[in-house]
């Protein structure tokens, strides 16, 4: 029973992974770009939510829309000013702009609210827990599990269902490809980088009222989202998902069984996976780049 | 033109050396090292330690020189007191260095705070072995005046003795006997495990289970469904966080209510700008130990008032302990006319004092541990919250002789 609810909780967890794999998986996938800033938009998602509260009073519900959309607009400006001009490149250079976006992001909240962490209450609607039939939950856990979910089918849905969603797809998965097809692919990128930074930063508005809001969240944690996306399969939106909620559950059950390794157990699932299926759990091996 | 640069350095280093020998102000009797009594605060700038220490501790030890100058204008040992700063980054390697160039590049006299035990001991190292002295405020382990403790290395604010006899013990003796804890994996949070421990099973109460967490960590999940299952079921969850790790403790313990499963909470170690971070609201009612705080009473409420002016916000007890041992150490060097290392050290054995900071105070000479009562006190209810930072309320006074270890119990060898 109570291991149950371990895995639930790793559910809970997994769903800020999936979130943020997504988004990292979509953008790697449409620019070969890794975005070493995706943990600084998701710390901007929960820091922007404590200062639309803060400043204007604006409830957590509607900073839920509000934020995401800012921040996929500026992701957007950051791709058509900075990330387009060295896509050509070596990809060694869009990761260096985007861990320079990192720090700068950081340094910049470290200015103005130092290290500490800043308050922020949880909405009183998801106060409280209920019961899950088992065990009961905090409803807050609750809803951001099958917020997560909800939001995962709607995308695969749209990446699925739609002509642009399956212009992404291609384009993702296959982007010399759909190129010959005649798809102008280029016009996709900035959307698709924004969208990216807004999942990014709509799991941080979800982390704000559970966890510590600083500017240094999410900093350890771009490195555990690499190891997702990895394990998923690079480019794999499913298998992006997926990792996200398996390693959830892992590091939980990690953190109750075997402690002092429970930071490590998800890279050790990396290097297996890279050395049985290197393309990933969910990835196709011809889909491997070199 | 190289070899011009290099005249032209030379000329300019010729002059400085002679505007230092017959420019600056003569101090009586000549003897202060350098011509100055030099204070040197090395502390975290930047990392999670930079708002309970920081650069608020640099000016409380900044604060405390404007006062001593004021205090002997006419008859001090030296007019010629500087203060000068180190970012350390919490890492022992950084301190290290950084103690070795305050010490003997810049001959500095005297160091101050160095928050995080590990580097709080690579300082006690150095100043050891350049004998000179240092006075550590931010750190907590009791590392430092036990096995590793040196002559001139006094511990001056806490440690994890002190919070564990404040907090385990009372917990402990109110009846909360079954303890689950959880710490996190570095030196800070295993001393604190031993610490807390040790004060409740000599209060007759019991760990049942003591787990290790990784940090930094955001997900306490885990903990807390494990808490109210275990066997058996603990009457109080410890937690020995610190920083934004607390942080994630305290939303968590809430949002799993805990303590209506009949788990209360109590905190190793917490400072007011943590209570500012986690909400007063959500902590209301737990149990924590303190060296000082803020508006205990009058004559701290003025000190800190006088902080507010010079800084624009509250002082935490580091950084009252740092204006305190700053003005200790000056007060010293003016009863022995000297900034001598041992000629200082010698004042300060076995001196015993009071101020704002610390009450019935004692540089205590077998272990070098600086004594002084502690409190225990409770976060406010938020309807009793008056102003910014009016977040604790004393439940009661530790007095100083038992406030912290036996200096027979330390296992310090002073050599």
């Amino acid at each position: 029973m109570e291991l149950v609810q371990q895995l639930f909780n790793g559910l809970v967890s997994g769903s800020f992974y999936a979130l943020l794999a997504l988004g990292l998986s979509v953008i790697f996938g449409m620019l070969g770009v890794v975005n070493f800033a995706h943990g600084a938009f998701y710390m901007l998602g929960a820091v922007g939510a404590f200062v639309l509260l803060d400043t204007l009073g604006m409830s957590w519900w509607l900073a839920l829309i509000v934020v995401p959309v800012v921040l996929g607009v500026f992701g957007m400006a950051l791709e058509r000013l900075f990330v387009a001009r060295l896509v050509r490149l070596d990809p060694l250079y869009n990761f260096l702009l985007t861990f320079g976006i990192a720090l700068i992001l950081q340094d910049v909240v470290r200015l103005r609210y130092g290290v500490a962490s800043q308050p922020y209450p949880r909405p009183a609607l998801l106060d409280g827990s209920m019961s899950l039939g088992l065990f009961d939950y905090p409803k807050y856990q609750v809803f951001v599990f099958v917020f997560s979910i909800v939001l995962s089918v709607l995308v695969w849905l749209v990446l699925t269902r739609t002509r642009v969603g399956m212009i992404v797809r291609a384009a993702t998965e296959r982007p010399e490809l759909t190129r010959s097809l005649g798809i102008d692919v280029r016009r996709w990128v900035t959307p698709v980088f924004g969208f990216g930074i807004a999942l990014a930063g709509l799991a941080g508005v979800l982390a704000a009222p559970m966890r510590a809001v600083n500017s240094g969240m999410g900093g350890d944690l771009v490195i555990v989202i690499f190891a997702v996306v990895v394990i998923g399969g690079l480019g794999s939106v499913f298998g992006s998902v997926a990792a996200g909620y398996l390693v959830g559950m892992l590091s939980a059950v990690g953190t109750l069984y075997v402690p002092a390794f429970s930071q490590s157990l998800v890279f050790v699932l990396m290097a297996l996976v890279l050395l049985l299926r290197p393309a990933g759990l969910f990835g196709r091996e011809e889909g491997v780049r070199t | 033109m190289a070899t011009r640069l290099k005249s032209a350095a030379a000329v300019v280093a010729v002059g400085a050396v002679l505007a230092g020998c017959g420019g600056g102000p003569q101090s009586g009797g000549g003897k202060v090292s350098g011509d100055a009594i030099k204070l040197g605060v090395i502390t975290d700038l930047s990392g999670v330690y930079s708002e309970l220490a920081g650069k608020n501790a640099i000016e409380a030890v900044k604060m405390a020189v404007d006062d001593f100058k004021k205090s002997h204008a006419d008859d001090a040992v030296s007019k010629n007191i500087e203060v000068s700063q180190a970012d350390h980054q919490n890492k022992p390697e950084i301190a290290n260095t950084a103690a070795r160039e305050m010490y003997d590049r810049d001959g500095v006299d005297a160091i101050f705070d160095v928050p995080t035990s590990s580097a709080a001991l690579a300082v006690a190292t150095v100043a050891g072995q350049n004998k000179k002295l240092y006075f550590n405020n931010g750190a907590a382990t009791t590392e430092l005046t036990g096995a590793q403790c040196n002559p001139y290395t006094y511990h001056y604010a806490y440690d994890t003795y002190m919070l564990a006899h404040g907090t385990g013990t009372t917990v402990t003796e109110q009846g909360a006997k079954q303890w689950y804890i959880i710490y996190p994996d570095y030196a800070f949070g295993q001393d604190m495990n031993k610490s807390f421990t040790a004060a409740i099973e000599a209060a007759g109460g019991k760990v049942g289970t003591a787990d290790p967490t990784p940090f930094p960590n955001d997900n306490f999940a885990t903990f807390m469904t494990k808490a109210p299952n275990l066997s058996p079921k603990p009457d109080v969850l410890g937690t020995m966080q610190a920083g934004g790790d607390l942080v994630n403790v305290v939303k968590q313990y809430n949002e799993f209510g805990l303590k209506a499963k009949g788990v209360d909470l109590a905190v190793g170690l917490m400072f007011d700008t943590d209570i500012k971070s986690i909400g007063v609201g959500q902590l209301a009612g737990t149990l924590y130990t303190t060296a000082w705080f803020w508006n205990m009473d009058a004559k701290s409420r003025e000190w800190a008032d006088r902080f507010k002016e010079r800084t624009g916000t509250r002082p935490t007890f580091d950084h009252a302990a740092n204006y305190s041992a700053a003005t200790q150490y000056l007060e010293a060097v003016q009863r022995a006319g000297s900034d001598d290392a041992d000629a200082v050290r010698k004042e300060l054995d076995g001196h015993e004092f009071d101020d704002f900071f610390a009450r019935d105070a004692k540089f205590r000479a077998e272990d070098h541990r600086v004594t002084h009562d502690s409190y225990l006190v409770k976060v406010k209810d938020e309807s009793k919250v008056k102003e910014d930072f009016d977040f604790t309320e004393l439940v009661k006074k530790i007095p100083a002789a038992e406030a912290f270890r036996k200096a027979s119990d330390s296992g310090c060898d002073m050599g």
